[in-house]
C-alpha cells in the first residue's frame, strides 16, 4: 500500500472522473448480468444499478450506485445520487437474493443521497432507514465494496454488510469534506483541513474497525491500471465470500448484528450506572 | 417503602423538569411563528405551546418526560453514559462540557422506564438543546441500550426524536449509529413488540434516516420540521424556493409518512390509548 498520500489526495483520486464505475466492475468481474429495474412502487432510479449475474459461475445479486464518466452519462444517472426509488429497488433485489439464497455484492461510489424536493416528498429518510433495518437481518452473505466516495446515509444504505471492503484510495465518511467544513466552520474552503480530521481513508477506517479489509490499488489510483485493480478486487471478494460461505444464514445475521452493535462502544467505558 | 421511593422519584423528575422549563428573561415571550406576545407563565403552564397560534416550542427531555409519564413512575436508564472523543477532534471536549453545563444533561438523549396511564414502557427523548440533539456514539448507544432493555423485558418502546442529524465531531462513528440503532429495532420488532416513534421539531438527517422512521406507529407534533436533507441544502441543490409547509409534520402526514399529527396536550392520552390497544396483542396465532 502507498502510505505517502494525504487524505485530501485520496479524496481527489476517489473522485477521479475516469475511476472505474459499477459498469466496469460488472463487466470485469461478472458474466451473464441481467439488469433489474424499478422499485415496484412508483419508479425506476438510474442512480442505482442492480441485477442478477454469475460470479465465477455462481448466481449472485449485484447492486451499486452508478456514476457516469461523461456529463451525458452523469445527467442520466443523477451523478450517482440516488432517490428513494433507488434504495427501495436495492432492497427489493436484496430480499429477492435472500429468497433465492444468492450472496449479495454492493459497490458504493456516491457523494450521498440526493437532497431534492421530490426525494423528500417520497421519503428519502424512510427509504434509507428501511434498508439499514432490513439489511441487518438478511440471511445470505452480504459484501459491500466502497470503490470511490462513500458519503453519508446514502452510502450506508447499501453497506450494512458482513464484510465492508474499501479500495485503497476510496473514502468513506459522514458527508463530503466540503460539507463537513461548511457545517463546522461555515467555510467550505477548509476542505483539506477537514480531510485530515475526518478519518475517512481506508487505513484510518480499518484501524477504527469500521471496515474489514483494504484492497490495494495500482500506483496513482485504479484508473491508471483498471485491469490490475479488478484482479485485486476479485481476489479479495473470492476470499471473503469463501469465509462467509462457511456460516449458516442465521449465524451470518447474528454476526452482522454484533459487528455493527460494537461500533461506537467507547462511550460505555464511562458507564457507571 | 415503595411509595417513599416513588415520591422521591416524582420529586426528582419534577425538579429536573422545572429546570428544563425555566425560561429566563422578561415576563413576556414572543412567539416565533405568529409574532404575538404572551405571558411566560401562561406558556409554561400550557406545555410551552403558544396560546395564540398553537406553535410548539421545543422542550427539554426531562420536562417532556414529566408531561407524559405517570407521577412517580420515572426511572432513568444509564444516566451517566456520556460521549467520548473517539476521533480526538479539536475543541470537541470543550463543546461537550459547555453543553452539559448549559443543559444539565449528560448527553442529547434521556432514556427511562415508566408508566403512561398505568402501562409500563420504555421512553427515550432526544433534546435539541444539547448540540442540536445530534447523534453521537453515546446517543446511539443509549438508544440501542433502551431498545435492548425493552426487548429483554418485553416492553413497548417510545422514542421522541429531535435532532439536527449527525455529530460532526465523531465523523463516521456517528454514521454507524444509524446502522446500530436500526439493527436493534429489527431484533426488537422480530419479538412482536410495539415501537412508537414521535417526531418533534426538528427531526432531520441521520435520525430521520434511522430509528425515527421505523416506528410501527409514527406520530408528529404540529409544525415539526421532518426530513432527511435540511431545507437550506435542498434549496441550494434545486435552486428554487421551497413551497410553504414543506417538510412540516402536516406535509409528512399528507405524504404518507406519519400516522397522526398530535398536539402536545393530547400526546399523553394518545400514547396511553395506543399502549392499551396493543397491550393484549392480537389473538390470531
Amino acid at each position: 500500500m502507498n502510505n505517502s498520500l494525504t487524505a485530501a489526495e485520496r479524496v481527489n483520486i476517489a473522485r477521479h472522473p475516469q475511476r472505474p464505475n459499477i459498469s466496469d466492475y460488472i463487466g470485469a468481474l461478472f458474466t451473464d448480468f441481467f439488469e433489474q429495474k424499478g422499485d415496484r412502487l412508483c419508479g425506476e432510479d438510474a442512480a442505482i444499478l442492480g441485477g442478477v449475474a454469475l460470479y465465477h459461475g455462481r448466481p449472485v445479486t449485484v447492486i451499486g450506485t452508478r456514476k457516469g464518466k461523461t456529463l451525458e452519462e452523469n445527467l442520466m444517472c443523477n451523478f450517482g445520487m440516488p432517490n428513494p426509488e433507488g434504495y427501495r429497488k436495492a432492497l427489493r433485489l436484496m430480499k429477492q437474493a435472500e429468497k433465492f439464497r444468492r450472496p449479495i455484492f454492493t459497490f458504493i461510489d456516491t457523494s450521498g443521497a440526493y437532497p431534492g424536493l421530490e426525494a423528500e416528498a417520497r421519503g428519502q429518510g424512510e427509504a434509507i432507514a428501511r434498508n439499514l433495518m432490513e439489511m441487518s437481518r438478511l440471511t445470505v452473505p452480504v459484501i459491500a465494496v466502497i470503490t470511490g466516495e462513500g458519503n453519508s446515509g446514502g452510502a450506508l444504505a447499501l453497506a450494512v454488510a458482513d464484510r465492508v471492503l474499501m479500495l485503497e484510495n476510496a473514502v468513506y465518511a459522514i458527508l463530503s469534506p466540503e460539507g463537513f467544513a461548511s457545517i463546522l466552520w461555515k467555510d467550505a474552503q477548509r476542505r483539506d483541513e477537514a480531510c485530515g480530521l475526518m478519518k475517512l481513508t481506508a487505513p484510518d477506517l480499518l484501524e477504527l474497525g469500521v471496515i474489514d479489509d483494504v484492497i490495494p490499488e495500482p500506483e496513482g489510483g485504479a484508473h491508471l491500471a483498471p485491469a490490475v485493480a479488478m484482479r485485486q478486487v476479485d481476489r479479495c471478494l473470492t476470499r471473503h465470500l469463501a469465509e462467509l460461505d462457511k456460516e449458516s444464514g442465521k449465524s451470518l445475521a447474528a454476526s452482522r448484528y454484533q459487528k455493527f452493535r460494537r461500533l461506537g462502544a467507547p462511550a460505555s467505558q464511562k458507564e457507571e450506572g | 417503602m415503595n411509595s417513599i421511593f416513588a415520591k422521591r422519584r416524582a420529586r426528582l423528575l419534577a425538579m429536573k423538569a422545572m429546570r428544563d422549563n425555566y425560561i429566563p428573561g422578561d415576563k413576556l415571550i414572543t412567539c416565533p411563528k405568529c409574532g404575538q406576545e404572551s405571558e411566560r407563565r401562561l406558556v409554561a403552564q400550557g406545555l410551552s405551546v403558544c396560546p395564540k397560534c398553537g406553535y410548539h416550542w421545543p422542550i427539554g427531555a426531562y420536562y417532556r418526560l414529566s408531561t407524559i409519564l405517570d407521577p412517580g413512575s420515572f426511572r432513568e436508564l444509564h444516566p451517566r453514559l456520556s460521549a467520548g472523543d473517539p476521533l480526538h477532534f479539536p475543541g470537541y471536549q470543550e463543546k461537550l462540557d459547555a453543553a452539559q453545563h448549559k443543559t444539565g444533561l449528560t448527553e442529547a438523549v434521556v432514556t427511562a422506564t415508566g408508566t403512561i396511564g398505568g402501562s409500563r414502557c420504555v421512553v427515550g427523548v432526544l433534546d435539541s438543546r444539547f448540540l442540536m440533539g445530534s447523534m453521537s456514539a453515546a446517543v446511539g448507544e443509549k438508544v440501542t441500550l433502551a431498545i435492548e432493555f425493552a426487548a429483554k423485558n418485553k416492553l413497548p418502546l417510545i422514542l421522541f426524536s429531535a435532532s439536527g442529524g449527525a455529530r460532526m465531531q465523531e465523523g463516521i462513528l456517528s454514521l454507524m449509529q444509524m446502522a446500530k440503532t436500526s439493527a436493534a429495532l429489527a431484533r426488537f420488532s422480530n419479538k412482536g413488540l410495539l415501537y412508537i416513534s414521535v417526531l418533534t421539531d426538528p427531526t432531520t438527517g441521520g435520525v430521520t434516516a434511522s430509528f425515527a422512521s421505523l416506528g410501527d406507529i409514527i406520530l408528529a407534533e404540529p409544525g415539526a420540521l421532518i426530513g432527511f436533507a435540511g431545507p437550506r441544502v435542498i434549496q441550494q441543490t434545486i435552486g428554487e424556493t421551497l413551497p410553504e409547509g414543506f417538510q412540516r409534520a402536516e406535509y409528512q402526514e399528507a405524504h404518507g409518512f406519519v400516522d397522526a399529527v398530535v398536539p402536545r396536550e393530547k400526546m399523553r392520552d394518545t400514547l396511553s390509548q395506543l399502549l392499551r390497544l396493543h397491550e393484549k396483542g392480537g389473538r390470531h396465532e
